[in-house]
């Protein structure tokens, strides 16, 4: 074996046998480095003869040359090696909770509201409010209510205290009076959805003091009973989510529409959920008609000129209806358990275009 | 309102069947509440008569009867006491489930006490067709062996039950009910006009009107020698129908025709009548006993009848004890009066008196039927009580003024897109009892004198759109109106719907609570006005609107918490109330949070306090387009806030948009509510709406190809210093360079003085155009640190 043979095994072998990157940059460092003994070799080929240099030349580059890789190897490998021990040291245990982050929820009357929004701003409504604090002439007189009637007695209505003999103001009974600010500030044609807080003096199982309507108005020039029929059951669809809804329109009363109208629809009961469209039994949802000649006259429209339907509903019983709330009180006490189970997502907002729920 | 199918058709020839019926009354708008078939439940029960009853030899209280039954004769052991020879019985054969008990008869017969019964005798209760329960039931009348209960007890009936709009008091009347049925094409109505019945004497109690205004006309007449007892059964039976106890001749009859033609009457003893039967205004100091046992004082506004001896009854309302009739009434007079619906109105809600009569009469009872139901009180009496009929004694006139509407008929397309033919229009009103006068284009319409409810074209409208029915017109889907749809919510609505987002996706629930609130926590919360102070709270502890949301929060927190609740974080965005004008409503974001504690594996996590607060209120204010610098923060101005950990944000000087921190310590324990409790209360109109821009087109975006350069500095200051101010005037020092300041340390301790403190600030420095050599730096540090020396007197910490 010759000295060149003999010095390459000894430097691979002690590469091989470095065991963390100290040991091998030492092998490097005695071999490679400035006072290395391959060095040392490579600066003899300054003495040598032509003839020695053109046969110990590319000898002893080739030796340097493998010596180099094997270290650059061997450096990866303990590299490599190095980084498994200290992941190892690392580990945590990944089934520990992370920090609790609170989640909110949103109450289902104001989701419902805005699901009834979204379908009847589709159809080209927007929405109005107003006071809950109202006027005689706004929640009664001017809807065509007359004197004495039994929703002015203090059995259904709050009333505040009369100040310098004027009417006492009231808590709204309904939405209705926004129709009426609306229609006195603003000129036909008028199509709006009015959703708010409505008051009636009645506390017990299914009532509550408390509680919300929608209200809608259209005045144009040729809307007619047929409009408001179409108008309400294509809303009960989408609002169901029901690809089609049985519905009926009956003959009812009140003082601010003639004609008007209930209107039921259809639904059945499986178990403790409901499910309306179809079925074999009849359920209220709302009461509707054209907007009474008196009310419009109060609001100085033309009745002759304009007419119009206007709707209401209880939005708490859509929504117990849709979601399959069984009781009505728990929607005010603001009570955690009902609303983490019965609210919505923060960022599921209804819409025609993404879906109501 | 109810009425028997049987009473019905005495006014309505048809041969439609009871679901056709129905059918038609939904859609004529008589809403159909309850149908009760009460023969259906009685199928298995029969008429029976009991031959022999004996005592049964080993029980005192039982008797041995025997029975003819359509089974044959059976032995029955009965154990109610009126059971006896001769008596008619209703029979339930063995094996028969008895509804009022709840149990079925066994198949065998059975022994009790030694003695086999081979059926059972029923009493009305145990079928559930009554309430005796004294005892079985003993039937009146001569009714056969085997026929059946349901027809012994006039039970056959099918009993309709409906709800009457207060627009149609005529429909209180079977009659009433028929005519619209017949105009809605469910058979013929059969009128049966009354005849007049003759006297064989003038009536010789005057009738005196001395408040015209009240009780303009009123019919009387006299019967002498009448022998008022038990009603036939036909008149028992039908009362009973429709859920009047019968009580004697005289009284059911007035019950009658008011269900009959929604004519009320009233009845006196002549004998106890003084004098001369007035209708007047009562007057003070007055009162009257009235028949149902209670003294009522009367006032001027009321409508009273009276006599010599004073009131004896409230016209339209309720007759008096005085002059009531009895068994031994002989003599008995008649009144068929009408009283003014608003004053009677009245009168029933004063003295709280809740009859038949005023129900009728404060919603309207056709004046026109006065002579009418008078005459027809005295027919029935005549037949079945006997006695002298004196002539009819009318004073004053009826108000029946023939009231005229003018009608469009081109109304009905134009209102409710429904097709139709004059003609067609034409029978239908006259079948309602409507007179036409058709002169061409415009149509003129006499009202019928029983309805209130046609003012105007439009009510005739829905005349003809009821009765043909809503499901008959058109179904069109609204269109869109020619100018497009438009954005659904105004700005401010939008604002409010983002709040609500924001809120709950930083972990906030959203609760919605009652807009009214004890008035001592308004007072606690700003509030408590007179002005906003209920009359007739549905609870006195809801007599207040709220100025505040955050006590109804507070106090749901605590129940929350006494549920076993732990970290509770609520928010409500709704209305407070600062007065009773229309503009006096303010929409707020109120959010409260009570801390818990939370323990975590790595560490303790600081608890929710008064900063938290704030940042929750700043994150909203940023996604609602509010940068925070826009704001002052300054101490509270509302007595429910922590003096020392909470404050106002402040827009100039004179808007406070929210107040934010600790809730004060003395209003939470008034509350009951164990605090530390956090939030705050955002004013959302406080807040300046951002302005609709021309474009939507936004501004080039422009990044500076320089490095920020971050230096930092230790102030230290009076403890008493807000860190506010010092990042205020290092900002200040170079508005241009400065891009940031951040406040990350404050100190008090080892190497600072006390009373003062030691604040450290990241200033962040973005070169424009072009690179900052280290003097530029110094220079701009130098700045700083003079600038806040000046403006705080602060020293920068070495």
């Amino acid at each position: 074996m010759s000295e060149i043979e003999t010095i390459e095994k000894e430097a691979l072998g002690a590469v091989a046998a470095a065991e963390d990157l100290a040991a091998l940059d030492a092998v490097r460092v005695a071999e490679l480095g400035k006072k290395g003994r391959i060095s040392g070799l490579m600066k003899t080929l300054g003495g040598m003869s032509p003839e020695e240099r053109q046969e110990m030349g590319p000898k002893l580059n080739g030796l340097r040359n493998r010596v180099q890789e094997a270290v650059e190897a061997r450096k990866a490998e303990l590299e490599e090696a190095e980084l498994e021990k200290r992941l190892e040291t690392e580990r945590i245990d990944m089934t520990l909770p992370p920090r609790a982050v609170p989640e909110g929820r949103l109450h289902p009357v104001m989701q419902v509201f805005e699901e009834v929004a979204a379908i009847f701003g589709d159809m080209g409504f927007t929405v109005a409010e107003g006071p809950d604090i109202e006027d005689d002439w706004h929640n009664f007189t001017a809807l065509n209510f007359p004197e004495g009637h039994p929703a002015r007695e203090t059995h259904d209505t709050f009333f505040f205290n009369s100040q310098q003999g004027a009417a006492p103001k009231v808590l709204r009974t309904h939405t209705s009076p926004v129709q009426v600010r609306v229609m006195e500030a603003q000129k036909p044609p008028i199509r709006i959805l009015v959703p708010g807080r409505v008051y009636r003096n009645d506390w017990d199982a299914t009532h509550t003091p408390m509680f919300h309507q929608v209200e809608g108005l259209v005045i144009e020039k040729n809307i007619h009973m047929g409009h408001l029929k179409g108008c309400l059951i294509d809303f009960v669809r989408e609002f169901f989510e029901v690809p089609t809804v049985e519905a009926r329109f009956r003959p009812h009363f009140f003082p601010f529409t003639e004609p008007s109208a209930e209107m039921d629809v259809k639904y059945t009961k499986r178990g403790e959920s409901i499910e309306i469209g179809a079925g074999d039994s009849w359920m209220e949802i709302l009461g509707s008609g054209m907007v009474h000649p008196n009310v419009l006259r109060n609001c100085t429209i033309d009745p002759d000129e304009y007419q119009g339907f206007a709707f209401g509903m209880g939005i708490d019983r859509l929504a117990m209806l849709k979601y399959g709330m069984p009781d009505l009180r728990p929607y005010f006490e603001a009570d955690a358990g009902w609303t983490r189970h019965y609210g919505f997502r923060p960022w599921l907002s209804p819409s025609v275009a993404g879906g109501l729920s | 309102m109810k009425f028997t199918l049987s009473w019905l058709q005495d006014y309505l020839a048809t041969k439609a069947s009871l679901e056709d019926i129905l059918a038609t009354m939904l859609k004529a708008g008589l809403e159909v509440e309850e149908v009760e078939d009460p023969g259906a439940k009685l199928a298995e029960f029969t008429v029976a008569h009991v031959k022999t009853a004996e005592p049964h030899p080993d029980a005192d209280r039982l008797r041995v009867c025997t029975v003819d039954t359509k089974d044959g004769e059976k032995q029955i052991v009965c154990g109610a006491p009126n059971a006896r020879a001769g008596m008619t019985a209703i029979y339930a054969p063995l094996g028969t489930y008895i509804p009022g008990l709840d149990f079925a008869l066994d198949k065998k017969p059975r022994k009790i006490r030694g003695i086999e019964s081979q059926g059972m005798l029923c009493s009305t209760k145990e079928i559930e067709a009554g309430e005796d329960h004294d005892g079985i039931a003993d039937l009146d009348g001569d009714w056969k062996v085997g026929t059946p209960a349901a027809e012994a007890l006039g039970l056959t009936d099918p009993v309709i039950d409906f709800e009457v709009t207060p627009n149609r008091p005529d429909w209180l009347g079977v009659q009433g009910i028929a005519r619209d049925l017949a105009a809605a094409g469910t058979g013929r109505f059969l009128e049966n006009p009354i005849r007049k019945v003759e006297g064989s004497y003038p009536c010789p109690v005057q009738i005196k009107l001395e408040a015209p205004e009240a009780c303009p006309v009123f019919a009387g007449a006299l019967v002498r020698g009448v022998k008022n007892g038990p009603s036939p059964d036909w008149l028992k039976q039908r009362l009973k129908a429709v859920g009047i106890t019968p009580k004697s001749l005289l009284v059911d009859i007035t019950n009658y025709i008011s269900f009959d033609r929604a004519r009320p009457l009233h009845v006196y003893d002549a004998k106890k009548l003084k004098g001369a039967v007035t209708a007047r205004l009562g007057k003070p100091g007055e009162s009257f006993d009235a028949l149902d046992g209670k003294t009522y004082e009367v006032n001027e506004d009321m409508c009273v009848i009276a006599d010599d001896s004073g009131v004896i009854g409230l016209g339209g309302v309720m007759g008096g004890e005085s002059t009531a009739v009895t068994d031994e009434t002989t003599d008995v007079f008649i009144e068929s009066a009408w009283f003014d619906p608003m004053r009677t109105a009245r009168t029933g809600r004063t003295t709280g008196i809740v009859s038949d009569a005023r129900y009728r009469f404060e919603r309207g009872v056709d004046p026109a039927g006065c002579v009418d139901g008078l005459n027809f009180a005295l027919a029935l009496i005549k037949e079945y009580g006997g006695g002298e009929l004196s002539s009819a004694n009318v004073a004053g006139t009826a108000p029946v003024e023939g009231k005229r509407v003018s009608f469009d008929r081109h109304d009905i397309p134009r209102l409710t897109g429904l097709d139709i033919k004059p003609g067609e229009i034409k029978k239908m009103l006259k079948e309602l009892g409507f007179g036409i006068e058709d002169a061409g284009e415009a149509w003129y319409l006499t009202v019928p004198t029983w309805r209130f409810d046609i003012e105007q074209s439009a009510d005739l409208v829905e005349e003809v759109a009821r009765l043909v029915g809503y499901d008959n017109l058109p179904t069109t889907s609204l269109p869109l109106p020619p100018e497009g749809r438009k954005v659904v919510v105004t700005p401010a609505q939008a604002r409010m719907r983002t709040a609500r987002r924001v809120m709950a996706a930083r972990g906030f629930l959203e609760a919605v609570t009652w807009s009214f609130m004890p008035k001592a926590q308004a007072e606690l919360f700003g509030g408590g006005g007179e002005a906003l102070t209920i009359a007739n709270p549905v609870a006195s502890e809801l007599n207040q609107m709220r100025p505040s949301i955050l006590p109804n929060l507070a106090v749901a927190s605590q129940r929350g918490f006494d549920r076993g609740e732990r970290e509770m974080r609520l928010f409500e965005a709704g209305p407070v109330y600062i007065g009773d004008g229309p503009k006096d409503q303010r929409n707020v974001v109120a959010a409260i949070v009570r801390p818990v504690a939370e323990r975590h594996w790595s560490g303790k996590i600081a608890p929710y306090d008064a900063i938290a607060a704030k940042a929750d209120l700043f994150a909203l204010l940023a996604e609602l387009d509010q940068p925070p610098e826009r704001f002052q923060v300054e101490a509270p101005r509302q007595p429910h806030w922590h003096p020392g950990q909470a404050a106002c944000l402040k827009l100039g000087p004179k808007v406070t948009v929210a107040h934010f921190g600790a809730l004060h310590p003395r209003a939470l324990k008034a509350l009951d509510v164990d605090g530390p409790v956090y939030g705050f209360e955002l004013n959302l109109n406080a807040l300046p709406m951002m302005k609709a821009r021309a474009t939507k087109t936004k501004p080039v975006f422009e990044r500076s190809d320089l490095t920020p350069i971050r230096r930092d500095f230790a102030f230290v200051v009076d403890e008493g210093v807000p860190a506010a101010d010092i990042v205020r005037h290092a900002k200040s020092a170079e508005k241009k360079l400065i891009t940031g300041v951040q406040v990350f340390d404050v100190y008090q301790g080892t190497g600072i003085e006390p009373g003062q403190k030691s604040v450290a600030i990241e200033v962040t420095i973005q070169p424009a155009g072009e690179t900052l050599k280290d003097k530029d730096i110094d220079a701009i540090a130098d700045k700083i640190v003079a600038s806040v020396s000046k403006g705080t007197g602060g020293v920068l910490r070495g």
